[in-house]
């Protein structure tokens, strides 16, 4: 029986006009670029992906990879849903950007500048115990990482991906571009023709990491795109929480942020990737991230999309076998001239599969939320349950949100919910609030600090600390 | 020298129908006044303008408190001057904890001048000192950290209103049929709270359609509305008098006024036939 619960759908039209403009953005500075050790010349071909295989040194079977994604790149059409791209120019991009010569050791050998705007960016406080197991990544390279002895010792590996590519070859290779593959979609193509840094983790079988491991990226030159590639995979019975976040200086040309995360769960394993992105207003945000999970293990997206001029991204989560669960929180929030188009995805394979997906969104200042979702139930995956709640917070007229949820469905015996709202802040709210002295501002701010309150309870301390202060920045300098 | 709450020939309307027309009320700090009326008179029409909602449209008329006028501030500021409400129905804010709201909100009501982003009331300061107020109103300590009336019963929300009463300490309080909804205990657990409450310092102004609250708050002066008028002022005994044989006496005694309220009502009925 397929039980479709589709819930009232309230399209309300905002009736208070909240005088809420989008704050200057607050990481607009930017260090100086002339030290980066290598800049390839802007624009995509066969001779800057020959350049950034060789200067990377890698092995021919790469290179090859590499050539051969690029041309998929060049054939495959631009996607013609989603976001207008129409401004995205691929030759007017730089490709690979080098900011440090070598990785550094520890702390005090990074060099001064790229820390002091980790310290604007308050990362070092709210990161010192995480210190020792930081994979922090400045540009296309890593420059910073070191792991805790603890997990070296029970066989973990955290490290970039390059490295893992020449340390741990054989492992790399077996599940390398094997989850997405280069022909998965344009940018994904992208991606593996131009691909440098990202995270590589593996965890052996059994090993439970007790506390997240983290990374930092930031995109920090001018028509810079960042390609960087995370292959995770978490043997029988372990478990990871992988933590990135992500904030990038404004600038005025377009730059491009495409990634793409590969996760493999097995059996029993269970593994939560944690991304909280703020990319600058001028920002391509274009990611594919998916995760193959199997029998009775868990995978768990959290997703939380700020910044940005548009970002498409649909964490994907293939159940494979019977027992998997999948679950993905996403949050987005669309202020002045962004776009998030954001969602998920999930393709039940096996019978006995379960997945949630909750999506809240805000826009704001004439910004434009879209979820974007798929439920797929493969024929013959009988008794699996899929459930997606997506709720929408419209803070004033100028701005959108927008539903597409796609259900597909080729077995009966199922479950499938879906549940919708679209709402606004309300006058009884905004009064309640006011009535007990909070300003306009403060009440705005904190309403919708409550209506992602669900999954910001979900982010390890400090990044709900930090998801709780971008929204407060997002919706400061509105009133008086 | 205790400050005095004045509301001098208040014409309020909502959506253009004129709802209350002419109110003359002066409350001291410290009075306890019971606000009476049947449904529909305007009471609620009245806490709702005194606080500022955006949909109560003062016509004519000023609010104000020791002289300074009220009718063009925001409802922050009204509350920042000492003016309080209890809402009939509490409104929900999902995903705000109760802890967290009450520390912005007493925060501002302390210091009016504070500035957004300056700090709030010490942390640990703050939390002792709402625990005290939950301990003496008999509510756990675990409702500091629910969201904002989500999930509330009727009773709890009402509890809700008392300790948010307590922690900010306005000078005046208007209860807006606190005691609605409520058994007995509960209705006795929120006069016994009341009553510990009010003193020297605080004005309440109660309005009630039962004797309950009353008996324990024990008002100066009891006011009688009808069709968005004060029609009557009295003292305890003019509350347990409407109490016991309703308000066909009032009615007897002010036949224009409530000619135009059954007026009003046919009005309303119709447009409700109309709108359906």
């Amino acid at each position: 029986m397929v039980q479709e619960k589709i819930a009232v759908v309230t399209e309300l039209k905002p009736a208070v006009e909240n005088e809420v403009g989008l704050g200057d953005y607050q990481y607009g500075f930017h260090d100086s670029t002339d030290k980066y050790v290598f800049t390839a010349r802007k624009g995509l071909d066969r001779e800057i992906v020959e350049k950034i295989s060789e200067i990377k040194n890698e092995p021919a079977w790469m290179r090859e990879f590499r050539l051969r994604a690029l041309e998929i790149f060049f054939k495959k059409p631009m996607p013609t849903w989603g976001g207008d791209m129409s401004h995205l120019n691929f030759q007017d991009i730089h490709y690979y950007v080098r900011a440090s010569a070598a990785q550094e050791k520890n702390w005090d050998d990074v060099p001064e500048d790229i820390r002091r705007t980790y310290d604007r960016l308050g990362i070092p406080e709210a990161e010192k115990k995480y210190l020792a197991g930081v994979k922090a990544q400045y540009e296309s390279e890593v420059v910073y990482g070191s792991l805790q002895e603890d997990l070296a010792k029970q066989g973990v590996i955290f490290t970039d991906t390059d490295s893992a590519l020449r340390e741990h070859t054989d492992l790399f290779r077996e599940y390398f571009g094997k989850v997405i593959p280069s022909s998965d979609n344009k940018f994904a193509a992208l991606n593996s023709a131009v691909w440098s840094g990202g995270s590589f983790i593996y965890v052996p079988k059994g090993v439970q990491i007790d506390f997240p491991l983290q990374a930092y990226f930031r995109i920090n030159s001018e028509s810079m795109g960042q390609f960087e590639r995370t292959l995770i995979i978490v043997d029988e019975g372990a478990s990871v929480h992988y933590v990135e976040g992500c904030t990038a200086p404004t600038y005025s040309s377009e730059s491009l942020h495409s990634a793409v995360v590969e996760i493999i769960v097995k059996r029993g394993a269970r593994c939560r990737y944690t991304t909280i992105q703020n990319w600058s207003n001028n920002v391509y945000n274009l990611v594919t991230k998916r995760a193959m999970a199997y029998g009775d293990s868990l995978m768990e997206w959290v997703d939380g999309n700020l910044g940005s001029k548009l970002t498409m991204k649909y964490p994907a989560i293939y159940l494979m076998e019977p027992g998997a669960r999948g679950e993905t929180l996403s949050i987005a929030f669309a202020g002045k001239g962004q776009h998030q188009d954001a969602g998920a995805k999930m393709v039940h394979c096996a019978p006995h599969t379960y997945s949630r997906i909750i999506s809240k969104s805000i826009s704001k200042s004439g910004g434009r939320a879209s979820y974007r979702g798929l439920a797929k139930i493969a024929n013959g995956a009988k008794h699996c349950k899929s459930s997606v709640v997506c709720d929408a917070l419209i803070l004033d007229p100028q701005s959108r949100s927008d539903t597409y949820p796609y259900i597909e469905i080729d077995e009966d015996d199922v479950t499938i919910e879906h549940e919708a709202s679209v709402s606004k802040i309300s006058e009884e709210q905004l009064f309640y609030l006011k009535s007990r002295g909070l300003s306009e501002a403060e009440a705005s701010s904190m309403i919708v600090t409550g209506f992602i309150e669900p999954l910001v309870k979900e982010l390890p301390m400090e990044y709900a600390v930090e998801m709780n202060r971008l929204i407060e920045l997002q919706m400061e300098g509105s009133v008086g | 020298m205790s400050s005095v709450l004045k509301i001098e020939k208040l014409w309020v309307a909502i959506d253009d129908k004129q709802i209350l027309k002419g109110v003359d009320l002066e409350v001291r700090q410290g009075e306890i006044h019971a606000l009476m009326g049947p449904n529909g008179s305007g009471k609620s029409t009245l806490a709702y303008a005194l606080m500022g909602h955006p949909k109560y449209e003062v016509t004519e008329g000023t609010i104000s408190i020791d002289g300074v006028s009220l009718n063009e501030l925001e409802p922050d500021a009204r509350a920042r001057m000492g003016l309080f409400l209890a809402f009939q129905y509490p409104v929900t804010i999902p995903g705000v904890k109760v802890a967290d709201f009450l520390r912005h909100a007493v925060s501002n009501i302390r210091n009016p001048e504070r500035k957004e982003g300056e700090g709030l009331l010490p942390m640990r300061d703050f939390r002792k000192e709402l625990r005290s107020r939950m301990d003496e109103l008999g509510i756990e300590q675990e409702f500091a950290r629910r969201y904002l009336n989500d999930g509330f019963s009727g009773g709890e929300k009402k509890r809700m209103e008392i300790l948010q009463l307590a922690m900010l300490r306005p000078r005046f309080a208007i209860l807006d049929e606190t005691d609605s909804g409520l058994d007995s205990d509960a209705v006795r657990f929120v006069s016994e709270a009341i009553s510990r409450l009010s003193g020297p310092d605080m004005a309440i102004i109660i309005i009630t359609h039962h004797e309950r609250l009353l008996e324990i708050n024990k008002p100066q002066q009891t006011h009688v509305m009808l069709a968005g008028r004060i029609v009557e002022h009295g003292d305890a005994r003019l509350a347990h008098e409407l109490h016991d044989q309703g308000y066909a006496g009032i009615r007897a005694r002010h036949p224009d006024v409530a000619a135009e309220e059954e007026a009003q009502a046919v009005k309303n009925e119709t447009h409700a036939v109309v709108k359906t």
